[in-house]
């Protein structure tokens, strides 16, 4: 098993056209069943979505507003799994419900453990 | 409370006070701004809390979240600055508002917010779409649910009904006292309608109506929170929504047809909405006014009465003149006749039906068979078959059939 990041990118500039709070709940749920499932093929490690407020430090120490907004990619937030393998993990990061936003986009990257305990 | 129930929950009960305390603060004519604020609010706690878990402090969260959305919007937008900033020139602060979200304040906030949307140059059917859509958090989906319409009409009658706020310059200050008691009553009746929308609208969302209805019935109660909206006629509107609604379940039967006051199982009603009506009718009555809520509250406490009670219809036939002094109208006439043929008989009621007119009524016809089933059940007949040919929704058909099947 190896660790897999997955990073939700999510569109914050499009306006989600005011969601009811059904709508609401449905997405809540989906988000919930994503990471129980998971969790419940003990391939969840950690994880925790980002607030959508941020600040972009630059090389020469001048900071802006963040997250890039003006990119329409900023980070939602993040978890990480163990998966059999690449293709494993791309499986899982495939049914993020994140995806159903158009415009939004999920990257898996493996973790390189540089301190591996074996 | 259910986990997967605690979102839809706080959407009701947040939504308005993040959106009243936003406007307060950024100008009344922002709302737009202000409903997506608060939309975004409750989208990122949908995917943050379904990734996480519910917070500790749910609504705290929500506070904060759309506390940073509103400053990271002022210090990002600079169109928005542009427009912002003139009005808050001499006030410093702008830059470094801090939301007041006290409870002081909230509550502030959604009163005025109350009587900017009733205001009376708005039309009444945007007044409704208005505070369903602010007041109550009602999705665009949803109100059109309602108003049995689609997402793109009431998309445009609520957008029409902003541009109307800011043409006609409407504030979120209060209205001074020379218009106090106009707009107050502006408001009563927006509420009246709203009610009036969830119970007896078309819309076969029975949930969706029952939750219409609660929603004017927390909104009146907001209205008591206050020493200046805590009037007579405010406890009186709340009284004659309690007495109403306490009949919600009694009303449908189990295939969502009606059913008629007089085959009503009683037992399906409920008895705390009932005590809390007679609370208010009680309120009310301390301070006794003919004014329409006050007539109707009666009405509407005597009709929760058992049927033999004495003087029941009597009384309710008085209070039914007594509306009619303030707005007279075919459909309290008719009305009044059923009060009548009760108190009275068929025969007195009969000769009041004589001065009627609306021969296109459904329930005209229907009562007129009702009237003559004792007496001449061949013309009752053929009263209710008129009566079925005018009837516009299937439940009321349906209950025209059930009855002339049974003659």
């Amino acid at each position: 098993m190896e660790d897999y990041l997955i990073l939700m990118r999510l569109d914050l500039l499009t306006k989600e056209a005011q969601p009811s709070p059904e709508q609401l709940q449905i997405y809540m749920k989906q988000y919930q069943e994503w990471v129980n499932g998971i969790l419940s093929q003990k391939k969840f490690k950690s994880g925790t979505a980002l607030s959508t407020e941020g600040r972009v430090i630059k090389s020469n120490q001048i900071m802006t507003d963040g997250p890039f907004v003006e990119t329409k990619e900023s980070l939602a937030g993040f978890i990480i799994i163990s998966a059999d393998n690449f293709d494993d993990a791309v499986q899982i990061a495939k049914d993020c419900p994140i995806l159903m936003g158009e415009g939004n986009s999920v990257e898996v990257r493996k973790v390189m453990g540089i301190h591996k305990q074996e | 409370m259910n986990q997967s129930d605690v979102l839809p929950h706080l959407f009701r009960t947040e939504y308005s006070k993040i959106i009243s305390v936003l406007c307060k603060q950024y100008g009344f004519n922002q709302i737009e701004i202000a409903e997506d604020i608060t939309s975004e609010t409750f989208l990122v706690a949908s995917q943050v809390w379904g990734l996480n878990g519910i917070p500790e402090n749910p609504i705290a969260w929500l506070y904060a979240v759309a506390k940073n959305k509103a400053k990271n919007l002022i210090h990002r937008d600079s169109i928005f600055q542009k427009k912002i900033l003139p009005t808050y020139q001499r006030d410093q602060k702008a830059f470094e508002v801090e939301l007041d979200l006290s409870d002081e304040n909230i509550m502030d906030s959604q009163l005025r917010m109350i009587f900017a949307l009733s205001h009376p140059t708005i039309p009444l059917e945007s007044q409704i779409g208005l505070s369903l859509r602010i007041l109550c958090g009602f999705g665009i989906e949803e109100i059109a649910r309602a108003f049995l319409s689609n997402r793109e009409t009431i998309s445009k009658r609520l957008f029409r009904a902003k541009e109307k706020l800011r043409e006609n310059n409407i504030t979120l200050d209060f209205p001074p006292p020379n218009e106090w008691e106009e707009r107050l009553t502006s408001v009563l009746r927006t509420i009246y309608l709203l009610f009036n929308e969830g119970y007896s609208s078309q819309s076969q969302d029975r949930i969706l109506r029952k939750d219409l209805c609660l929603e004017a019935i927390h909104l009146s109660s907001l209205l008591l929170e206050y020493k200046e909206t805590n009037t007579s006629e405010v406890n009186a509107l709340l009284a004659l929504l309690c007495f109403h609604i306490s009949r919600f379940d009694a009303r449908l039967d189990s295939e969502g047809e009606i059913v008629l006051y007089g085959d009503q199982d009683r037992s399906l009603w409920n008895e705390d909405f009932i005590k809390k009506g007679e609370y208010f009718l009680h309120q009310a009555n301390q301070d006794p006014k003919f004014s329409k809520y006050h007539l109707e509250a009666n009405i509407a406490y005597w009709h929760t009465l058992p049927d033999g009670s004495e003087k029941k219809w009597e009384t309710i036939f008085q209070l039914y003149t007594g509306l009619l002094e303030l707005e007279p109208s075919q459909i309290i006439l008719l009305n009044r006749a059923y009060a009548l043929f009760r108190a009275k008989g068929r025969e007195a009621a009969l000769k009041e039906m004589d001065g009627l007119d609306l021969k296109s009524n459904p329930y005209y016809f229907y009562l007129l068979g009702e009237l003559y089933l004792g007496i001449e059940p061949k013309k009752a007949k053929d009263y209710f078959r008129e009566a079925f040919s005018f009837a516009k929704t299937e439940a009321d058909k349906s209950a025209i059939q059930r009855k002339l099947d049974l003659i």
